[in-house]
């Protein structure tokens, strides 16, 4: 079957992102608006009964969508907004599992104008707290299982007018706390979409920095431009693959590769509502004969780990062509998967700023296994000297990974922080905060983050939001967190915690804190190991040195230390 | 029901239910597949195990699957425990 880049080189002659707009049938200064393109607009193409949305939970229960559906429901969806007094450019957060409604009410948001805030259903109070008085969001749907974690933070969040409900059932609800059942509601079979253009607000997705609590990328209407190709050319999606992205769409690949990729494209996908499981996995590819599957890194070494025993009981042979995103893709994952399903995983780099992927893997193209891939048409991409942040001419020498500005699905801004924004920016050049080498054939090699933030299982996580969290432990009088290396997750959290006078460490302790975080912020965050020292090390103006504490977890050279404070 | 089985089962409800989630949690009910602990969580879980009952089990033996119902979990501290 012939890909849909076809040659790699050939895209990149001449390249303009007008092939997308073309395709999409935009003209600059039409109204845009992503939830229009992911449901009427493939309804008008004559598909309203091809399959959107196949639906999965973990008892093996599904549910069936198609476009048809996913236009009315979502339509629904953002009548009832603006019966409830919603109004464009108020933030609409989803805080929801992998349910239906999850994925349809993000289209039914943007519909209406509003932005959607899409966030992790594991986060815990302390997490939701911040991100959601940051953004001062208006609404939040979600569901009865943590619908608490709403009402704890409730007081503090007094811009929060509607708590939507979609599973109350004839649950009694509280404060502020409203009933939504999508399937129960009378279908709007005609919205008018709100006029949004190309620089109108979207999406708003949370990342972790080293300082400072979490920041909102803010995206814009316009991204779809960069999502819908990226989708076509990476992921290769065809008329007739069933699509499998593993992406909590909480984070950015779940919505720009989980929701508006695959339905701008027109193409059937399948969500599994469901925690991990090899045999699980497995028997969903083989059950809907899954053609195309992004995933990550730690999900592969995970399946990697139970062996190529267990996937020779199950009839894969549908599966074509594999994505991976997330961190980088050790080279073994790439040579195990194509001893257990026969082809590579492609990786794929991007992250939450740049709203969609920039140096990927092709089809077609000659993996070499541990590379990050080049970059898509359209992206200018190198490795800036990190003093001058002029880029390295000499190959495989390292540096900061840096894009030009410009491509559809930049981010505009972070929310209500546009000096951090700005701070992103070195003569011209976008900071991604990772850094690579570039091999003599164009190949980026990923070499690590930049700075302090904690990659684990593909997710990024600040060590500033954990630190501030442990000292709200009352046995906690100072503590550091830092990446240490994992075999699954790639890095995972520890941290050093020096503890108030009145305590003594001990396991009881050390799995109270652990907890205490899961709790508070979310697994991810939750320290898999805590040190408990006398003291963390410092500065001489007091700033507690995590990069000499990394540098000893990972082995590394410790670097200048000549500001440490002298106890 | 056993005492080991009641204290693993007690422990998962109040560490990783929300107060107000109602879902019924039985010794099969699947707690990583359906969504109730995940990876990450299954570390704490796996911490308190070793703590309450004195044992050391492998990462290599902290799968998905043997932590997936509160029996396979009683199984896995059960074969730890008589070595």
């Amino acid at each position: 079957m012939m890909s849909n880049i076809g040659s790699y080189e050939q895209r990149l002659k001449n390249f303009d992102w007008s092939v997308s707009e073309q395709e999409l049938g935009y003209k600059k200064g039409d109204p845009i608006n992503i939830g229009w393109y992911c449901s009427d607009r493939i309804c008008k193409m004559g598909k309203g009964s091809k399959m959107a949305l196949i639906w999965e939970d973990f008892k093996g229960n599904n549910k069936y969508y198609t476009y048809d559906d996913i236009r009315t429901y979502s339509n629904t969806f953002a009548d009832y907004f603006l019966k409830l007094g919603l109004k464009p450019g108020e933030r609409i957060c989803i805080f929801m599992d992998r349910v239906p409604e999850l994925y349809i009410s993000f289209l039914g948001i943007l519909k209406m104008g509003g932005i959607a805030q899409p966030l992790f259903s594991a986060f815990g109070e302390e997490s939701l707290l911040t991100r959601l008085e940051n953004a001062k969001t208006s609404a939040i749907l979600t569901q009865l299982k943590h619908v608490s974690k709403v009402r704890r933070i409730l007081k503090q969040i007094p811009h929060l007018r509607h708590i939507i409900v979609v599973d109350a059932g004839t649950t009694a609800l509280k404060e502020r706390e409203i009933p939504f059942n999508m399937e129960e509601t009378t279908r709007v079979d005609k919205f008018e979409y709100y006029k949004t253009f190309a620089d109108t607000p979207s999406v708003l997705h949370y990342t972790s920095g080293t300082t400072g609590q979490p920041k909102g990328a803010q995206h814009v209407h316009y991204s779809l431009i960069s999502q819908y190709l990226t989708t076509k050319w990476v992921l290769d999606l065809q008329p007739d693959d069933i699509y499998w992205c593993t992406a909590d769409p909480g984070w950015v690949t779940g919505t720009s590769y989980g929701i508006i990729g695959p339905w701008s494209n027109g193409v059937t996908q399948a969500v599994l509502d469901s925690g991990f499981s090899s045999d699980r996995w497995y028997a969903f590819i083989e059950k809907h004969k899954i053609t195309v599957w992004y995933s990550a890194p730690t999900a592969i070494r995970l399946l990697m780990r139970d062996g190529t025993e267990i996937v020779k009981k199950h009839d894969l042979s549908s599966l074509r062509h594999l994505c991976s995103v997330g961190e980088p893709l050790n080279a073994e994952a790439v040579l195990w998967s194509k001893e257990a399903f026969g082809k590579p995983f492609h990786d794929t780099f991007w992250q939450t700023e740049t709203g969609s992927m920039v140096i990927t893997n092709y089809p077609g193209m000659n993996i070499k296994p541990g590379s990050m891939g080049k970059p898509f048409p359209g992206i200018t991409a190198t490795v800036l000297d990190p003093i001058s942040f002029k880029p390295i001419a000499q190959p495989g020498k390292v540096g900061l990974i840096a894009l030009k500005p410009g491509w559809p699905s930049m981010f505009r801004t972070y929310w209500n922080n546009q000096a951090i924004y700005d701070s992103k920016f070195k003569n011209d050049w976008y900071i991604c905060g990772d850094r690579a080498s570039i091999d003599p054939d164009g190949y980026f090699w990923f070499v690590g983050r930049d700075d302090d933030v904690i990659n684990t299982g593909g997710h990024l996580v600040g060590p500033f939001e954990i630190e501030s969290a442990l000292l709200e432990h009352p046995a906690v009088a100072e503590s550091a967190a830092i990446g240490k290396p994992d075999p699954i997750n790639m890095e995972v959290v520890k941290a050093f915690v020096a503890l108030k006078p009145d305590y003594e460490p001990n396991d009881d302790l050390e799995l109270e804190i652990m907890n205490f975080i899961r709790k508070k912020l979310s697994p991810l965050a939750m320290p898999q190991e805590i040190a408990f020292v006398k003291s963390l090390p410092k500065t001489r103006s007091g700033k507690i040195m995590r990069r000499l504490l990394r540098a000893q977890e990972w082995n590394e050279p410790i670097g200048d230390i000549s500001t440490l404070e002298n106890d | 029901m056993d005492a080991m089985k009641k204290m693993v089962l007690d422990y998962v409800i109040r560490e990783y239910l929300e107060e107000d989630d109602d879902r019924v949690i039985k010794e099969d009910t699947p707690l990583i597949t359906g969504g109730i602990v995940d990876s990450f969580s299954m570390v704490s879980l796996k911490r308190f195990l070793e703590k309450k009952y004195n044992v050391q089990i492998p990462d290599a033996d902290a799968t998905p699957e043997a932590f997936d119902t509160v029996n396979n979990i009683i199984d896995l501290v059960n074969r730890f425990l008589k070595k």
